[in-house]
């Protein structure tokens, strides 16, 4: 049993070292030490954990087992996950997150002398409005991460789900979730408890069903942020340093990630969080447009071109890593390499389905970060290049964001492909991306379409370099 | 008059959240998946409520409505924290720069 002064302190260490860990995330070369701190600190604060409670005759062996289990469940689900399933994966590890501290705040609730916070039926206010403020995030964020995950999975159509009087529904939803909690602490009333719970729940479900797939990044990111809260709701119920800084950490990144993906959309936020982008009419418009006349060639054509130029910038897209492509891509990418061809590969923020996710499939394939560029860094030399060849992206290359301003998408930033030279696009159809608009890039002078799977034509490119 | 200890918690949660905002803006785009996982990882620290639920229960009774709840969370806090370490240190071990010696 050691001092509460003194397991605060180590708390604190916890909370310090994982700032660390974010810190560490600033460049691949210190990422790994800073994951290193990130784990030492969960050390630390779950010994500490044990040795300030220093009960270790009844349930401790228990502890363990339950710890076990989910540790190998964990380690299991971490080797064995695919990288194209990381968005999957991370919705279902928020939705984990909150489904814990909704436990953690039921057991307080029903147990608050195991946390110094009083006894049933007389719970301090204030640890009472913070566990209720905890419970609540911490449910919105599990069942909007179980929908999230469904519709990331596919097992749910990706498909914006909407439907009249929903946006006053949430609303009232709301009022009452605050409402309730009101009453909780008036009364003190399990009941409140329960309702509240479900009403929490309810509301997570209804917030992300409205959201389209192609939304997903910033939904995922929105959903970090609320794991991020209900933690640090939790954190001042239990008065725990470490849990306070780490929730408040979570929050603001998952915060930021919102942000920097509806940027990257040219949305607000309220935009992507009211719902039902994709489902607008624009079907009349592109209906006209898809008399044009469009270039179509093969892999040889392909390979022909980009053999004659001297630099190809490679733009990556969701449909990559739908295709599994990425390996094959590399494979095309070090047969050019040989042939003296300068290649790079240009991300748009909102390339895949949560931020930063074509950079990890690019990096499963070998490809150095190195030869990975952003936006604002490489969009100027799409001037100078000779080829882009842009693979399973569609919306982010769409001209037509800096050109029409009646557009759903003007204002977006997009990739400067059309300036190169020529465009090879790959691609299965001529169909519209998610934001239902025609691409301009696939009737212009200099694009040669390439209508196959991504994975196959990749490979069969590599055959005629 | 004594300042409520409250405060001090509010006011180490405020510094945490400009922590935070600083932190994550310098965060490489690229590394923006692992961030979320290892975000994912670290806020699982919720486990030490966990396991001071699973603890309340006395000798007789190890198995109570609460420390039920406790046990549980312990499982879900459990598969986040390796899961998400392990993930993340996957991810970056994949991050290679270019090889100079060709």
């Amino acid at each position: 049993m050691i001092s509460v002064n003194l397991s605060a302190i180590f708390y604190l260490i916890s909370g310090v070292l994982f700032i660390l860990a974010l810190r560490g995330l600033s460049s691949p070369e210190t990422s790994r030490q800073g994951n290193l701190f990130g784990i030492i600190g969960m050390i630390i604060a779950i010994t500490v954990t044990f040795l300030s409670i220093g009960n270790f005759q009844s349930g401790f062996i228990f502890v363990l087992i339950f710890l076990l289990i989910g540790g190998l469940i964990g380690a299991f689900v971490a080797y064995k996950i695919p990288m194209t399933a990381m968005p999957e994966l991370v919705a279902g590890f928020h939705s984990l997150v909150g489904l814990a501290a909704v436990f953690v705040a039921i057991s307080a609730f029903l147990n608050p002398e195991a946390f110094n916070l009083g006894t049933p039926g007389n719970i301090k206010l204030g640890s009472l409005i913070e566990m209720s403020i905890g419970a609540a995030v911490g449910a919105i964020t599990f069942s909007g991460s179980i929908i999230a995950f469904l519709k990331l999975q596919g097992i749910m159509s990706g498909a914006p789900i909407t439907f009249k009087g929903q946006h006053p529904l949430n609303a009232l939803i709301l009022i009452s979730i605050i409402i309730l909690i009101y009453l909780l602490c008036a009364s003190q009333s399990p009941n409140f408890f329960w309702l509240l719970l479900a009403v929490s729940f309810l509301i997570g479900f209804l917030l992300i069903i409205p959201i389209g797939g192609a939304d997903m990044p910033v939904v995922i990111s929105m959903l970090n942020s609320y794991s991020g809260w209900a933690a640090a709701g939790i954190g001042f119920t239990l008065e725990n340093t470490a849990l306070i800084i780490t929730g408040a950490l979570v929050g603001s990144s998952g915060a930021i990630l919102s942000y920097i993906m509806c940027k990257g959309m040219n949305r607000s936020f309220f935009n992507v969080i009211l719902g039902g982008f994709g489902a607008t009419e624009q079907s009349a418009n592109s209906s006209s447009k898809e008399q044009r006349p469009v270039k179509s060639g093969n892999a040889e054509d392909a390979a022909f071109l980009m053999k004659n130029a001297s630099s190809v910038i490679i733009v990556p897209g969701y449909g990559m890593a739908v295709a599994q492509a990425q390996h094959a891509l590399r494979e095309m990418v070090d047969t050019l390499k040989k042939n003296d061809i300068k290649v790079s590969y240009a991300i748009h923020p909102v390339a895949g389905r949560m931020p930063g996710h074509m950079n990890v499939l690019l990096a499963e394939a070998n490809v150095p970060y190195d030869e990975v560029f952003e936006l604002e860094e490489i969009n100027n030399d799409f001037a100078n290049a000779d080829v882009a060849f842009v693979i399973g992206a569609n919306d982010v290359t769409n001209p037509v964001a800096k050109t029409d301003p009646q557009s759903p998408i003007y204002g977006m930033p997009v990739l400067d492909v059309e300036k190169c030279k020529s465009v090879l696009f790959v691609k299965r159809s001529l169909s519209p991306g998610y934001a239902g608009i025609d691409n301009d890039l696939f009737y212009k002078e200099n694009t040669l379409m390439l209508f196959a799977d991504a994975k196959k034509m990749t490979e069969d490119i590599t055959k005629n370099l | 008059m004594e300042i409520d200890p409250f405060i001090f918690r509010l006011s180490i949660f405020i510094l945490s959240i400009f922590i935070g905002y600083y932190v994550v803006w310098s965060v490489t785009p690229s590394l923006h998946t692992p961030l979320m996982s290892v975000t994912n990882a670290i806020s699982s620290v919720i486990i030490v409520g966990a396991i001071i639920a699973g603890l309340a229960g006395n000798s007789e009774s190890v198995f109570n409505t609460s420390s039920i709840f406790g046990f549980l969370a312990i499982s879900l806090a459990a598969i986040n924290i390796f899961g998400g370490f392990l993930v993340t240190q996957r991810m970056l071990a994949m991050y290679k720069k270019k090889k100079k010696d060709k």
